[in-house]
């Protein structure tokens, strides 16, 4: 009876070798993939700046960014809940590479819109992904000062490349080197071409739960500048077709020009903006 | 002997595995076909293997999801089966149930199963069956979120024509 059940046992351990082996055979026999990386961002911006994603082919994205007054403006302006500032935007992916988006923005009465298209998709043979982003906005806003320009002028003209790895499941950190062009600008306090580089990062706190953070640092502006880098921190939720983002700015402006050169509040003098970021993603069509 | 063994392998030559949840807002499906097994047909053993990130959905928002949320596909790309058929007579035409054991691998977590389905043999044999696999056994986390409700259970369906390899 006993050698019946070593024998058995030694059969079925036999069996479970032979059963492991086929498996190895078999992936020994299936050819290596080379898996994109998925969602380095969870949405299109980190917090005011774009991040290397772009959404993919026929879905639509309805986003709503909105910045409050500065935190630091007392109890009559009810902490900056007073004084609001929104964009609504419609962002589409054209291909799973490519995304327009138009919008706009309260502040100045702006409207803008950008392309952006995907270079380089980071996987296991590639470091990185490389975004190329261009957008243009122009100032809607109508006062004495500005009737004075031609349309041309009221425009402002971005260029970015977007590069951002994904570390981790955890950890993607992306650098924005970025040109602003504004053809007419106060030639005492900034200038016509800035050159700035941002900097930002989202680190994971659960599956659905993240930390961003951003940085946009002017590298030529005028040395009389008024203004200030952009720096941006938010907390990310996401759920199935949305991201929320809760984000504390000093930059009231979410349009490039307005938070690469003219950002006047100093973080860390409390000329924080409190605001959201909102998007809702429409899946349009169907998949081929 | 060791021939003899090759021509009793056989190999996928077609498959189709899906997967089903009813969701309370949206059923949720997708498709893979990228699977690839071995069976032979001699000892009844079978392996197989389903790269994760080849399950196809109609909303690909939805496949980042299942991708980076549930299944964690970076850190486990593949679900594997290993195991045996018990009962085919290989030499039946005619439509047969069967059962299978062995190891399902599934998000890193191994268990032995229990699986039941139809054969058709011929030239090829084509191998079918749908079981039900409980997420929370294979300690895939589904976050509760509010506008997503996900079952617990999803049910796999397998179709697979084998070839001689």
């Amino acid at each position: 009876m006993r050698y019946l059940l070593t024998a058995c046992l030694l059969l079925a351990g036999f069996f479970a070798f032979s059963q492991d082996d086929l498996l190895k055979e078999l992936e020994e026999s299936t050819p290596k993939t080379n898996d994109l990386t998925l969602a380095t961002f969870s949405g299109t911006r980190i917090v005011n700046g774009h991040s290397v994603e772009t959404r993919n082919r026929n879905v639509l994205e309805f986003i709503i960014t909105h910045r409050f007054g500065t935190i630091n403006s007392g109890a009559y302006e009810a902490f900056g809940l007073d004084n609001s500032v929104v964009r609504l935007g419609l962002e589409y992916g054209i291909t799973d590479r490519l995304m327009v988006g138009i919008g706009r923005t309260s502040s100045d009465k702006t409207f803008d819109y950008f392309a952006k298209y995907k270079v380089l998709r980071q996987s296991e043979t590639m470091p990185v992904t490389l975004t190329a982003f261009g957008s243009a906005a122009y100032l809607g806003l109508k006062n004495e000062e500005l009737n004075e320009l031609s349309t041309p002028d009221k425009m402002a003209y971005t260029t970015q490349l977007l590069i951002a790895r994904k570390l981790s499941s955890r950890i993607s950190l992306q650098l924005s080197p970025s040109y602003l062009y504004r053809p007419v600008v106060n030639q005492d306090t900034t200038v016509n071409n800035l050159i700035s580089l941002g900097m930002g990062g989202r680190f994971k706190i659960t599956k659905s739960f993240a930390l961003v953070l951003e940085y946009y640092l002017r590298l030529n502006d005028h040395s009389d500048s008024p203004y200030n880098d952009a720096i941006g921190v938010g907390l990310e939720f996401e759920t199935g077709g949305h991201v929320f983002q809760l984000v504390f700015t000093n930059s009231q402006g979410m349009v490039e020009r307005q938070f690469m050169a003219e950002t006047t509040g100093d973080f860390f003098d409390g000329d924080i903006h409190f605001g959201f970021n909102i998007t809702r993603a429409f899946q349009l069509g169907r998949k081929k | 002997m060791a021939l003899e063994g090759t021509a009793q392998k056989l190999v996928a030559e077609k498959s189709v595995i899906t997967f089903f949840s009813d969701a309370l807002i949206e059923d949720i499906k997708a498709t893979n076909s990228k699977t690839s097994s071995i069976f032979n047909k001699q000892t009844g053993e079978l392996a197989f293997s389903v790269p994760i990130r080849e399950f196809q959905f109609i909303k690909k928002l939805m496949q980042e999801h299942f991708n980076e949320k549930y299944m964690e596909s970076d850190k486990y790309p593949k679900a594997t089966f290993s195991g045996k058929i018990l009962n085919l007579d290989a030499s039946q035409s005619a439509l047969q149930q069967v059962k299978a054991t062995g190891k399902l691998t599934l998000h890193g977590v191994t268990r032995e199963v229990e699986i039941t389905g139809t054969a058709l043999s011929g030239d090829k044999i084509i191998l079918k069956s749908k079981f039900k696999v409980k997420l929370e056994e294979y300690n895939i986390k589904v976050p509760q979120i509010v506008f997503q409700n996900i079952a617990e259970e999803v049910e796999v369906t397998v179709d697979i024509t084998y070839k001689p390899q």
